[in-house]
């Protein structure tokens, strides 16, 4: 999968979990603090990703990691790539 | 001397809509909400495929922060007491004062999240695949969990999940509640969601209606000759329970009054009925309003629409109140809203009092065997109606009946 077909899957999926507007996924944006995401969204992200992206995450350090969009299309593609 | 209780507020989602407007309307136009449930039939072992549900219900109308915890129950259950909360003129910091607490019960939480968690951990009992939200959808507090952190209520919390008499037991606690001095208002009710399970309950015991599967405007007929078992419906009320002191401080509008309850259980029999606890419930109910049977001017009966239910709710009521006073079921309006049903009910029956008006049974065209002794409203009529006796029970033996009133200063 290319990077930009990740993009676009990961904007998808952000989209219909926590309906966001597409014009709010700047790369830079913070989960927390730009699109108030909080420890519950934090859960389902995950099992979102896991079902688009059709793999189980066991590592736990690297989700914590997550703090921007940017952050998960890089975790997607280590997953993926 | 007892506190006098008010209600001063009073929402409502039903199979007529929302609000509690279009709740009155459709009763008092004798719209029916029976359909046949798409897809019923297909489902091996259910042979009632009838209920009545919500039109119209937009969730998305609530932010999807407070949503996502949320099944239809407590979705039906927030938008009930927003519109409660709003009557009763509630500012948000007496919201927030710890003042205001709430009870609001539910037969279960939400059936469609039990479906959405087995779905995933089933059958590789695999967890990983199970939303945030869904546990808080199917907590049995689900209701008033969701409703305080809509609300940003502070005050005691609780969740009476007693099947049919769910929410008027809720009434029953929040006048307790008010009349120990811990609370001074409690939004009270409950919920309930149509879904094939709930029916199939009903179905297992057979006391679903199967009969009327395509003529569903037919059934449920409470107390009727040709009436073959209740029918699920969904929806949602609250109502404002305020202390007088509280609504006359406030310069609170005022409904009318909760001038009494009892609840007691027969201890005998987990799904029959006793006609011999029920008469005893509502002569308690009585006792508590301090008032005669001769008082009331009309019964809202539970009737569901059962075999026994109904021949006992009828031989209990002729037993203390002969064949004197009016009386109906509004089952056979929205049929059986299980939890929501005790306060709907109570809703319709303060504009009853309102409007001085009295609403028949609805498919009820001849009573059946054991229930013809009573006085039976077989036409809506312009009735003076002062005060009212209402009677909801719930598997498990429980009994619940409560007196409502004009308020008189």
């Amino acid at each position: 999968m290319t990077k930009q077909e990740i993009i676009e899957k990961v904007n998808s999926v952000l989209c219909e979990e926590f309906e966001l507007e597409p014009d709010q996924l700047n790369p830079s944006a913070s989960l927390r603090d730009d699109l108030e995401l909080d420890s519950l969204d934090g859960v389902d992200l995950v099992v979102a990703l896991e079902k688009a992206f059709d793999f189980k995450s066991r590592d736990e350090e690297a989700v914590k990691s997550i703090k921007t969009v940017d952050d998960i299309y890089g975790f997607i593609n280590k997953i993926l790539n | 001397m007892k506190q006098r209780i008010v209600v001063t507020g009073m929402g409502a989602v039903s199979p007529y809509g929302v609000g509690v407007q279009t709740l009155m309307q459709g009763v008092y136009s004798q719209k029916k909400t029976v359909k046949r449930m798409d897809g019923w039939d297909g489902i091996e072992g259910l042979t009632s495929y009838v209920a009545a549900t919500v039109p119209d219900l937009d969730p998305r109308q609530l932010p999807r922060k407070i949503r996502r915890t949320m099944g239809p129950m407590a979705i039906m259950a927030t938008l009930a007491a927003f519109e409660a909360v709003k009557k009763a003129g509630l500012s948000k910091d007496v919201i927030e004062s710890g003042r205001i607490g709430a009870v609001v019960g539910s037969t279960t939480g939400s059936p469609h999240a039990y479906l959405d968690f087995y779905k995933e951990y089933m059958p590789d009992y695999d967890l990983s695949g199970i939303k945030s939200g869904n546990f808080f959808q199917l907590m049995s507090h689900t209701c008033v969990s969701n409703i305080a952190l809509a609300l940003g209520i502070k005050g005691s919390t609780w969740a009476t999940c007693s099947a049919c008499a769910s929410s008027s037991q809720a009434i029953g606690l929040g006048l307790i509640l008010i009349q120990s001095g811990r609370q001074d208002i409690v939004l009270c009710g409950g919920a309930d969601e149509v879904h094939p399970t709930v029916t199939a309950v009903f179905n297992g015991v057979k006391a679903a209606s199967s009969s009327f599967n395509d003529q569903p405007e037919m059934t449920p007929r409470p107390f009727d000759k040709q009436r073959d078992g209740m029918v699920c419906g969904e929806g949602a009320g609250i109502i404002v329970l305020e202390s007088l002191e509280s609504a006359l401080l406030r310069g609170a509008d005022i409904y009318g009054e909760i001038m009494g309850f009892a609840s007691i259980t027969d201890g005998r029999h987990i799904a029959d009925p006793d006609f011999c606890v029920m008469s005893q419930c509502m002569t308690l109910a009585l006792k508590d309003a301090g008032i005669n049977p001769s008082d009331i001017d009309y019964i809202n009966a539970h009737a569901t629409a059962t075999e026994k239910g109904d021949i006992a709710e009828a031989r209990a009521i002729y037993d203390i109140f002969n064949n004197s006073i009016p009386v109906s079921s509004l089952k056979g309006h929205i049929g059986h809203t299980l939890g929501a049903s005790g306060v709907i009910e109570t809703i319709a029956c303060f504009n009853m009092l309102r409007d001085n008006r009295g609403i028949a049974t609805m498919n009820l065209s001849e009573p059946g065997d054991g229930c013809e002794q009573i006085f039976h409203l077989m036409h809506d009529r312009d009735m003076v109606i002062n005060k009212i006796l209402k009677n909801n029970f719930a598997f498990g033996g429980i009994n619940t009946s409560l007196v409502i009133g004009d308020y008189i200063k």
